[in-house]
This record gives structure tokens, C-alpha cells and sequence, in this order.
């Protein structure tokens, strides 16, 4: 052994860059998102659907163009992160797809177009942010846009109000969700911010009941930004997207300052403002009682019951795509999209669907876990969170694990702005794990330096 | 039927797919040995007419050679060796244009290389701002701020 390997952590590890692995896995991502497909066609008309060719030929040009741009842009990404996004966004199409067909509605069509331009916003990020660290200059105007963002539905004229949330805004015919777009702002803020203060957070201040309290102009700013976009969120009564924020902000200080004291003053805070929150706003007490007993009233929890019983007739099995009556689910398009994969595609089709949302945080985590600079490894890690909590919210809530909040499947759910969000995130993802993934460069790059270099006189 | 339990397994296929390719991600990966030093010295032999030069003996200490805080002098086993205005840092410059965690000398192997930590102002060796870890040599001047410093033996 001519050189002695000192134990450097991971950074000794030499990643490869296996982008064929990805092209192997990208194919079969397409075979589950066409093959959903061409089975709805089959269960519910009996034969393939009429635009089959041309469909598979569209999905399948994205997913080639996006691991094309990976290939030249990203070399040494993730290779597991894109396949699984690309099945996830396949099979959630199908389902959409399906609706239509139930409904005879054009939600599959749009949707497509969305994802399109998902795909398209994932090529510009990887093509226009060659690193990451150049965010972490925006810290504070991210923090602002997000907080614009989430103010945008309130506006007069601008704002729509759609199933009793304010949270949409519509221009010329389209409406759009800010709040799904503030999500990834907030995350980069959050970073941005947490890296620069963490030591003064979790040092410095005083020690109050065994909790270190950290100074108000060191915690003020960040907690400013956050009281606000919650305080958005409840006045248009966005219960899913508050929660959302809420655990996201707390994850993120909790990993930057390593105090698990975090994890209980919040959690004392949520339990305590659920608790006061059911109280006081109606629109959450029924919430709480749909979760509670839904079977008492299956007309104000219909959408609950119909999900159960849609589940419990797929089985462990399901009853096959097209075959099961997924249509009967209100929203089933949307929210309960989780719902009606459980009815078509049993409980093993629902335990793959939440492994690969598993596989989804497990890369970004551990891309947060070798990323060596503290900026990077935050936002991994808030992009990490936002998925698992956004997953277990909704999952939960159609399983009726805890009370029922609206937020979108990612990948899955019919609507755009959550759909370009994501994407937009798994770029993010994807230039991180490129940047730490990369092998260390060659000793002795400069070589030009020959000439210049200390000739030793003695 | 046979089309529910043929995309059922489509969809494991891809599921355990996925999984293996972490798999080998995880456990697969090569911890450099010399296998992997020697391949990379016959690369830079193909690259360059002439052999590289060995390093004229290995750096043992990174001095500021030129600063606010000139004179400083921290030895290289205690790598890696944070550079910023910060508390923590090992050198810890007294630089208005430096930032608090700015740069971090690191060790690979036995080469020595230095990393920006997304400073505002960036590291640079020469006229070059880096944007990866860039290896140091005895003599290669890393400048941060208005500070330089330097590998020595």
C-alpha cells in the first residue's frame, strides 16, 4: 500500500457515476407508467386507448430528454431519484386517465401538459444552476418571494376561491397554487438562514425550564418568516399546507442546532394549537370528527367512507386497473389519488407506491448525509422532509390514520403548480447529490504552476 | 386477471429495481486503495509528456503568508483545518472580506486540497475562484480575503 488512506469519512469513498443504471431503471419506469396506462385503456373500454402510440412516444421522449440533460449536466447524480419520480408521475397520470374515462372529464390531457413543463423546468435548473451554494446568496430574497407567493391569493381579483380554500390564483383560465412554489422558497430561506446562525442558535441564549432558549435577533428573522406564511395559510384555511410548514421548519432547526428540544416545544405547541384550532374553527372540528367517526354522518364524510370501502374491495390485490369504481371517491383525481391506487392495485400496489415515496427521502437524506457543505445538506434535508411529511399527511389521512388534511400526492395528484414544484425540487436534489457525489478532481491540476514553484537554495 | 398480477410484478420489478441499485450504491462503493491511486497515475501519465514531478517532500504546516493575520501557523495534521472569521475556526483570520466558515483545507490520501465553503467572496489560487476542492501543493498560494496562504514544509 504506496499511500496511507487516512479515514476521512465518506469523502475517501469514490462514487461511480452510474448513469447507466438510471437508463436501465428509466426504462422500466416507463413500462410501469405506459403499462398503467395501456391496462386502464384494457379494463375499462376492452381494448388500448386510441392515442397509445402517441402517449407512450410523448412520456417516453421527457423521461429519455430528461436523463439526457442529467447525463450531460449532472454526470455523477443520483441515479435512482429521476426513474422513481418518472413511475410515480406515469402511474399517477393513468389514474387520472382513468377518471376521465369514468367522468368522461379532460383532467389526464392537462395534466400531461404540466408534467411537460415540469420536465422542462428540471432541465433549467440543472442547466442554469451549475451550484448549488450560488442560492445561499438569495437567503433572504427567497424568504421574501415565498412570503409574496403565499400572500398572492388573498389579493383581490387575482384570488380564487375553489372547495372552500384560498389558496389559488387564476390567470387567464389557469389557476395555479403559490403555495406550492413558496414550499421549495422556504426551504432554500430556511437553509440559507439556519447555516449562518445555527451556532448562535443552538449556543448562545439562556437555558429556561432545561430548554436553551437562543437569542430573539438571532431566532427573530427566521421565526418572522415563518409566523407569517403559517399565519397566511390559516387565514385561507389551508390546514394541510400549515401543517406542512410547520413540521418542515421545525425539522430543519432541529437537524441545523442538534437539540432535541426542538422536536418537544413544537410538538407541545402543535398538540396545543390542534387542540384550540378544533375548538375554535368549524371547519376543523369536522375534520376532526370525519377522522374520529366518519360512519356517523357518510354524507358530510362521504369522500372518507367511499376511499375506506374502496380500499378494503381492492384488497391485497386490487381489482385490477379499470376494473375497480375509483370514480365513486370524490376527488379521486386529486387528494384521494392514493385511494384509488389502494381499490386498483391492492395493498401491494399501495406498499410499493409508499416504498418508492420512502426511496425518494432515503436519497435526498442521504445525499444531506455526504454533502460536506452545511447549506447543501439543509435544504437536502428540508427537500427530504417536505416529502415524507407531505406523503404521511395525505396517506394518513385517507387511511384514516389521522384526521384528514388536503394536501396533493406529489407526482401523483391532478394539479400543475404542485407538479413543477416537484420537479423543480428533484433538480435541486439531483444538483446536490451531482456536486457531492463527484470525486474528488486529480492531484496536481495545476500543473502550470511548475514554473512558479519554491526552488529550494540550501 | 393475468394483466392485474402482470403489472403488480412490473411494478415489484422496478420497486426492487430501484432498491438494488442503492444497494450496490451503498455497499459497491470503492473506498480508494491503490488500485485506484495507481490506475489514476497511469491516467496522468497518458495525459502529460513528462512524468510529474513528486512533491519535494510533504507539507506539514498551512501558513498565512501575506494579511491581516500574517504570521499564523496551524500543522496540517489537524486536518481538516476550517479557515473563516468564525470562532471555530482553526485559522481564524482577522479579514473583513473574509467569511465566518470560508474555506477548509481537507486531506485525500496524502494530498492536501482546499474546499470553498460558499463564501461570499470566494477562494482563489491564482485568478482562478474555485468552484470544487482544487489539491494543494508545497507553495501554492490560496488566497481568501485580502489573506494568503500557503502549504509548508
Amino acid at each position: 500500500m504506496s499511500a496511507p488512506t487516512t479515514p476521512t469519512g465518506v469523502s475517501d469513498i469514490v462514487h461511480r457515476k452510474r448513469r447507466g443504471a438510471e437508463l436501465f431503471l428509466l426504462v422500466l419506469a416507463l413500462a410501469v407508467g405506459i403499462g398503467a396506462y395501456a391496462a386502464v385503456g384494457l379494463g375499462v373500454e376492452g381494448e388500448l386507448p386510441g392515442d397509445m402510440y402517441g402517449y407512450s412516444a410523448w412520456l417516453a421522449a421527457l423521461a429519455i430528454g430528461a436523463h439526457v440533460v442529467v447525463r450531460l449536466t449532472a454526470p455523477y447524480a443520483d441515479p435512482v431519484l429521476l426513474p422513481v419520480v418518472t413511475a410515480l408521475n406515469g402511474l399517477g397520470l393513468a389514474m387520472i386517465y382513468r377518471w376521465d374515462l369514468a367522468r368522461e372529464t379532460g383532467y389526464s390531457t392537462k395534466q400531461l401538459t404540466w408534467t411537460t413543463l415540469g420536465v422542462v423546468l428540471f432541465a433549467m435548473v440543472l442547466l442554469l444552476l451549475r451550484d448549488h451554494r450560488r442560492l445561499q446568496a438569495y437567503t433572504y430574497t427567497t424568504g421574501l418571494a415565498a412570503i409574496v407567493l403565499l400572500l398572492l391569493p388573498l389579493a383581490p381579483g387575482l384570488g380564487k376561491t375553489i372547495n372552500g380554500a384560498r389558496i389559488w390564483i387564476g390567470i387567464a383560465g389557469w389557476s395555479f397554487q403559490p403555495g406550492e412554489v413558496a414550499k421549495v422558497l422556504l426551504v432554500i430561506a430556511f437553509a440559507g438562514y439556519l447555516v449562518l446562525h445555527r451556532d448562535a442558535l443552538a449556543l448562545a441564549g439562556r437555558r429556561f425550564i432545561g430548554i436553551d432558549l437562543p437569542r430573539m435577533r438571532d431566532l427573530g428573522p427566521i421565526l418572522l418568516m415563518w409566523l407569517i406564511s403559517l399565519g397566511v395559510l390559516v387565514l385561507q384555511r389551508d390546514l394541510g399546507s400549515s401543517l406542512l410548514f410547520f413540521g418542515l421548519f421545525l425539522v430543519m432547526l432541529y437537524v441545523a442546532t442538534e437539540r432535541p428540544g426542538w422536536l418537544v416545544v413544537g410538538s407541545l405547541m402543535f398538540v396545543s394549537g390542534a387542540a384550540l384550532a378544533s375548538q375554535v374553527y368549524s371547519h376543523v372540528q369536522t375534520r376532526v370528527e370525519g377522522w374520529l367517526d366518519p360512519f356517523s354522518d357518510t354524507d358530510t364524510y362521504g369522500q372518507i367512507v367511499e376511499g375506506l370501502y374502496g380500499m378494503a374491495w381492492g384488497g391485497l390485490v386490487g381489482r385490477g386497473l379499470g376494473q375497480g369504481d375509483p370514480w365513486r371517491i370524490p376527488f379521486a383525481y386529486s387528494d384521494f389519488i392514493v385511494a384509488a391506487v389502494g381499490e386498483e392495485l391492492g395493498l401491494t400496489g399501495l406498499m410499493a407506491l409508499i416504498i418508492l415515496f420512502g426511496l425518494i427521502v432515503e436519497r435526498a437524506l442521504r445525499t444531506a448525509l455526504i454533502c460536506r457543505d452545511g447549506f447543501g445538506k439543509l435544504m437536502a434535508t428540508g427537500f427530504g422532509i417536505v416529502f415524507a411529511l407531505q406523503v404521511f399527511v395525505v396517506v394518513g389521512g385517507v387511511t384514516k390514520l389521522i384526521p384528514l388534511t388536503g394536501l396533493t400526492t406529489p407526482f401523483m395528484s391532478h394539479g400543475g403548480s404542485s407538479m413543477i414544484a416537484n420537479w423543480v425540487v428533484i433538480g435541486l436534489l439531483l444538483r446536490i447529490s451531482d456536486q457531492v457525489r463527484r470525486p474528488l478532481p486529480d492531484v496536481r491540476p495545476l500543473e502550470m504552476d511548475d514554473a512558479t514553484q519554491v526552488v529550494k537554495l540550501r | 386477471m393475468l394483466i392485474r398480477f402482470a403489472y403488480l410484478a412490473i411494478l415489484w420489478i422496478f420497486v426492487l429495481g430501484a432498491i438494488s441499485v442503492i444497494r450496490s450504491d451503498m455497499f459497491g462503493a470503492r473506498v480508494e486503495t491503490t488500485a485506484g491511486s495507481s490506475r489514476r497515475e497511469q491516467r496522468r501519465a497518458r495525459k502529460g509528456s513528462k512524468p510529474a514531478k513528486p512533491p519535494r517532500g510533504a507539507p506539514t504546516k498551512a501558513v498565512v503568508v501575506d494579511g491581516p493575520s500574517a504570521g499564523l501557523t496551524v500543522p496540517l495534521d489537524q486536518v481538516p483545518i476550517l479557515i473563516g472569521r468564525g470562532t471555530d475556526a482553526a485559522i481564524r483570520l482577522d479579514d473583513d472580506y473574509v467569511s465566518t466558515r470560508h474555506a477548509r483545507i481537507g486531506q485525500s490520501g496524502e494530498t492536501f486540497y482546499v474546499e470553498d465553503l460558499g463564501s461570499t467572496n470566494g477562494t482563489y489560487i491564482g485568478s482562478q475562484r474555485l468552484t470544487q476542492a482544487t489539491a494543494l501543493q508545497l507553495g501554492t498560494r490560496v488566497r481568501v480575503g485580502k489573506t494568503t496562504i500557503e502549504l509548508k514544509k
